[in-house]
């Protein structure tokens, strides 16, 4: 019989946590699928939230000069909008399926740092209450000397400087309150979460693939795990400067900003996108992670073009660093600054393409099984091509003067980023759902659930496009009937609603799946990476001996052999391989060690809110509270026990 | 039958708002500068759409025709192609090249300063435009004026927070900044009225910060010079409706923002719209209203409730004060 190894319950300030199931199970946990499905729910709530505000927004735009919300709740609904969806939906998402994934697509037990792993998680918990403690404690009025005929509501008491936060407008003097504070530090407090998780990504990815887990025999989705990984470490530094510099302006006087002491406002733009268009790749390379893996198991083909995917990548991903001020182009810069941003965010355009060939390439030829997982990746394409074009007519900078600040670049993005990163990872959701629960989705509600959303999102997003080109504004609380606006927004209006539908569909396919789906087997798909290797639900301890790996999709190549045509031929011994696999993954034949849980992460986690509380309310006695958290958290985490007092723990036999 | 009817009404209304025309439309330019513009959207538009046909065309395609079917054989197992990943590297590359000429061409025409110039300066306000006209000595809000088929080159700037001047009809969008300057050419083919919009959200009113822009034959547009730079009245005949409403402005607290000339100068900042030819001007508070009797009894009887955050306060003036206060407006011409 399997033997877990566990720690001896040895203490240095608490009891070291052993429950296994039970609440306090999931918060000490260090295991890196919990810590990913705990990502995903919190991520999907949010994404809900986030959604919620967008149909207030579309209410509100649903006619002309409307009232149902006021100007205060129009504005902070938008910005509330943006940062839950990029800061606590899709990031978060998306790192649900790094941790859950990456470990088993490598061939590992855990990421590198486990604990580090939970901190980054409570952190991303805590700062994403922490902003949304705005609704209860935050303040937002007029700017200095302006006057409001009504109180603003609690709604409109959250921030309203837009989720770029676009100086001096959110500054103090023009959006005086604290709403903004809890903006700003609140996406201090969740960057620090995604900063974590990078460096713990690519460590992990650099030290612990498994034998023969070559780098050009990674998985695509880890590949862009790792792309990503370097584009947060690299890129929210800016932000984190950025935020500090808008905190010490709005908190402690300075001017960083601020043109009455000698500061520059287009000083944030540039910082801020220097971070924020690094950032829509952080967005959307998961995704293309995603569809780069299920593409080649439902078209029954190797991906098409590996290494140039892998390339495109992180050319996409460096590139992106150069494209920044494609955001301002109507902002103060020079000709030769447009002329130069314009032709490096074309170029960006080209690793792009390659990407969207190669995904053609794969499905040409092959035997395309229409299931839901498929779906949401052709889906994928289909949508991803209109945003990256629309893309490209915003590198023709006389063209977006016109377009920019328009729902032009609002339908645009959500092409991207919806049609783009959403679609790939409801993708992702449907293919790996009977790796995760064991259980098998209802196919039926998950067809549903892409048609209903497939025609939602266009009409939302679509219509978009020409409301921008007839004029629309982007952040517009009101626009006057004689602009001849009002029938596309309704159309728009209609079709979010229709997406909250089929959202609906897909949390009815969930939940009745998880429970009553049926039993999934280890390898429904016949798939080619090694996550399929292992039983389903993944087994606490993943791998029962670490894999050996000899070719790129090497799942898939321990089941098939290849004709003298190059078709796939299934080996003889695959039938029995597979049983032995199942038997094997279940009952590990080695003695397994795991890592400890912890309390120290959600501790340590816990006190950065009460620093935040502390600036806004310039309160010492939070300060301490804060610092001591931390101190306890830290002090705990390092004395916490080691290995060397490991013993065997023999319950289990 | 009844089916039909609803999808001819439903194409008329999509095709009505289609033709319609949008004030704010970006794809009708009325000038040079917004031509050029549009040119290079178009060529750029056909060149995507070319594009989207061709790869959409191929992933529709695949999905019907490798779609899985009974007894479809295991697909050949294909890992990529050297010369197919060249091709469609270079292909991109040339066609990006070719609209990129253009492109850079085109942001350098825009650019640069036209000769002859009529030079206006446009401040931008939290939520209104002001502009100036150095050479005339004119200084108006809301409505801009200019000759027509002349170039204008409007040098900006922001008194508060960032905004985003748009003429769509006429040329893309610029920033006005606080501290710095920055430039924007405007030049309309005929005398007409163009919608403008503040692009970039400037806080609580931001979508109500709009206007007008007039072009004028050469012969209107000298005797607009001219009467703007006249004064207004001081003397108006005692006991009309009027001077009591002049009595309002200059005792009700309007004169602390509001400049007439020729009856009350502002001292310190001005931060509210010159009111000397308000009379003239077909929009107000922003160009969120037009300039009418009722529109301006709403405003002056508490001005938040239609731009919230708006730096004017309500007065609490009484009814009689609103009319009288409207009559002496009126008077502004």
């Amino acid at each position: 019989m399997t033997k877990i190894i566990q720690p001896k319950k040895q203490s240095n300030i608490f009891k070291r946590p052993s429950s296994e199931t039970g609440i306090w199970s999931w918060i000490t946990t260090v295991d890196h699928k919990r810590i990913g499905i705990m990502y995903g729910y919190a991520a999907f709530f949010f994404l809900l939230v986030g959604g919620i505000e967008a149909l207030l927004l579309r209410i509100q735009l649903a006619s002309p000069d409307n009232n149902f919300l006021s100007a205060a709740e129009y504005n902070a609904m938008f910005t509330m909008h943006g940062t839950t969806m990029i800061f606590l939906a899709i990031m978060p998402i998306s790192a649900a399926f790094f941790n859950y994934l990456l470990p088993l697509q490598i061939g590992a037990r855990d990421v590198a740092f486990p604990r580090l792993n939970a901190l980054s998680f409570w952190i991303f918990i805590f700062g994403g209450v922490f902003l949304y403690s705005t609704f209860l404690f935050g303040t937002a009025g007029a700017p200095e000397g302006g006057y409001l005929a009504e109180e603003v509501s609690r709604l409109g008491s959250a921030p309203n400087g837009g989720w770029f936060g676009y100086q001096p407008n959110a500054g103090m003097k023009y959006s005086p309150g604290t709403a903004m504070d809890y903006w700003a530090i609140g996406l201090q407090i969740l960057g620090i979460a995604s900063l974590v998780s990078a460096f713990n990504f690519i460590t992990t990815i650099l030290n612990m693939r498994t034998k023969g887990m070559r780098f050009m025999r990674m998985p695509v989705f880890t590949w862009m795990t790792f792309a990503v990984s370097f584009l947060l470490a690299f890129s929210l530094p800016i932000i984190a400067i950025a935020l500090f510099y808008v905190t010490f302006d709005r908190q402690f006087g300075t001017t960083f900003f601020l043109t009455e002491g000698g500061g520059d406002p287009i000083l944030w733009q540039h910082l801020f996108w220097l971070f924020g268009h690094p950032e829509v790749y952080i967005l959307i390379l998961p995704a293309f992670g995603i569809v780069s893996e299920v593409l080649p198991t439902f078209s029954r083909k190797p991906l098409f073009g590996y290494p140039a995917i892998v390339f495109a990548g992180f050319g996409i991903a460096f590139i992106g660093f150069g494209v920044w001020a494609h955001h301002m182009f109507a902002s103060a810069i020079s000709p030769v600054a447009q002329a130069g941003f314009g032709l490096s965010t074309m170029v960006i355009a080209v690793p792009t393409g390659v990407k969207i060939f190669n995904w053609l390439g794969t499905i040409w030829g092959g035997k395309l099984s229409m299931k839901t997982p498929m779906l949401f990746s052709l889906g994928f394409i289909g949508m991803f091509l209109i945003g990256g074009l629309s893309g490209v007519t915003h590198a023709i900078v006389p063209a977006d003067t016109q377009q920019t600040d328009t729902y032009y670049v609002v339908a645009h993005f959500h092409y991207v980023l919806f049609g783009g990163a959403m679609f790939g990872i409801f993708s992702g959701l449907y293919y790996w759902f009977p790796k995760v629960w064991g259980k098998m989705y209802n196919e039926t509600l998950g067809k549903i659930h892409f048609w209903l959303m497939m025609i939602g999102f266009n009409l939302t997003f679509g219509p978009m496009h020409w409301l921008g080109l007839q004029g629309q504004v982007r952040r517009t609380w009101v626009y006057a009937e004689e602009t001849n606006l009002a029938f596309w927004n309704l159309i728009v209006s209609i079709g979010a609603f229709i997406i909250a539908l089929s959202i609906l569909v897909f949390m009815a396919n969930w939940i009745y799946s998880r429970r009553k789906g049926p039993e999934a087997g280890f390898d429904p798909w016949d798939a080619r990476t090694i996550e399929w290797s292992i039983p389903s639900p993944t087994p606490v301890w993943n791998f029962s001996k670490a894999p050996e790996v000899k070719s790129l999709d090497d799942f898939w190549h321990m089941k098939y052999d290849e004709d003298e045509e190059g078709r796939p031929v299934k080996r003889d011994t695959t039938d029995a391989l597979l049983l032995e696999l199942e038997e094997e993954g279940l009952n590990p034949k080695e003695d397994i060690e795991l890592p400890n849980p912890s309390y120290f992460p959600i501790i340590l986690a816990s006190g950065l809110p009460f620093l935040g509380y502390a600036v806004i309310y310039k309160s010492l006695p939070l300060a301490i509270v804060g610092v001591l958290l931390i101190l306890i958290g830290s002090f705990g985490w390092g004395t916490e026990p080691l290995e060397e007092e490991f013993t065997e723990d023999t319950e289990n036999e | 039958m009844f089916r039909h009817k609803k999808i001819y009404w439903l194409s008329f209304i999509f095709l009505s708002s289609c033709i319609e025309d949008a004030p704010l439309d970006s794809l009708s330019p009325a000038g040079p500068y917004a031509r050029s513009i549009d040119e290079l959207f178009w060529l750029t538009f056909w060149i995507a759409v070319g594009v989207f046909v061709i790869v959409q065309g191929a992933l529709l395609f695949s999905v019907f025709y490798f779609k899985e079917r009974e007894g479809s054989p295991e697909p050949k197992q294909i890992h990529g192609n050297n010369f197919l990943e060249i091709l469609w590297t270079i292909i991109p590359v040339m066609i990006l090249a070719a609209i990129a000429v253009p492109t850079v061409q085109t942001i350098f025409d825009l650019a640069r300063e036209p000769e002859d110039a009529l030079k206006i300066e446009v401040i931008g306000h939290q939520w209104w435009f002001e502009y100036k006209y150095p050479d005339f000595g004119i200084t108006t809000a809301n409505v801009l004026v200019i000759p027509e088929d002349q170039p204008v080159r409007l040098e900006m700037w922001s008194n508060d927070v960032l905004h985003n001047y748009w003429v769509p009809k006429l040329n893309g969008k610029k920033y006005l900044v606080p501290g710095q300057k920055t430039y924007l050419n405007l030049q309309a083919d005929s005398p007409e009225e163009f919608w403008a919009q503040c692009g970039e959200y400037c806080g609580l009113s931001h979508s109500k910060m709009r206007g007008r822009v007039i072009s004028m034959t050469e012969a209107d547009f000298a005797s607009w010079v001219e009467n703007e730079q006249s004064y207004a009245e001081k003397e108006l005949p005692e006991s009309s409706l009027a001077a009591e409403g002049q009595l309002v402005y200059l005792n009700a607290g309007c004169t602390q923002c509001h400049v007439i000339d020729g009856v009350w100068d502002v001292q310190g900042d001005r931060i509210a719209p010159n009111l000397t030819h308000f009379a003239n001007r077909n929009v107000f508070a922003g160009a969120a209203l037009k300039n009418n009797r009722e529109n301006l009894t709403k405003w002056l009887a508490n001005p938040a409730e239609i731009k919230p955050g708006t730096f004017m306060p309500n007065l609490e003036l009484t009814e009689k004060e609103i009319n009288a206060l409207i009559a002496y407006l009126g008077t502004l011409k």
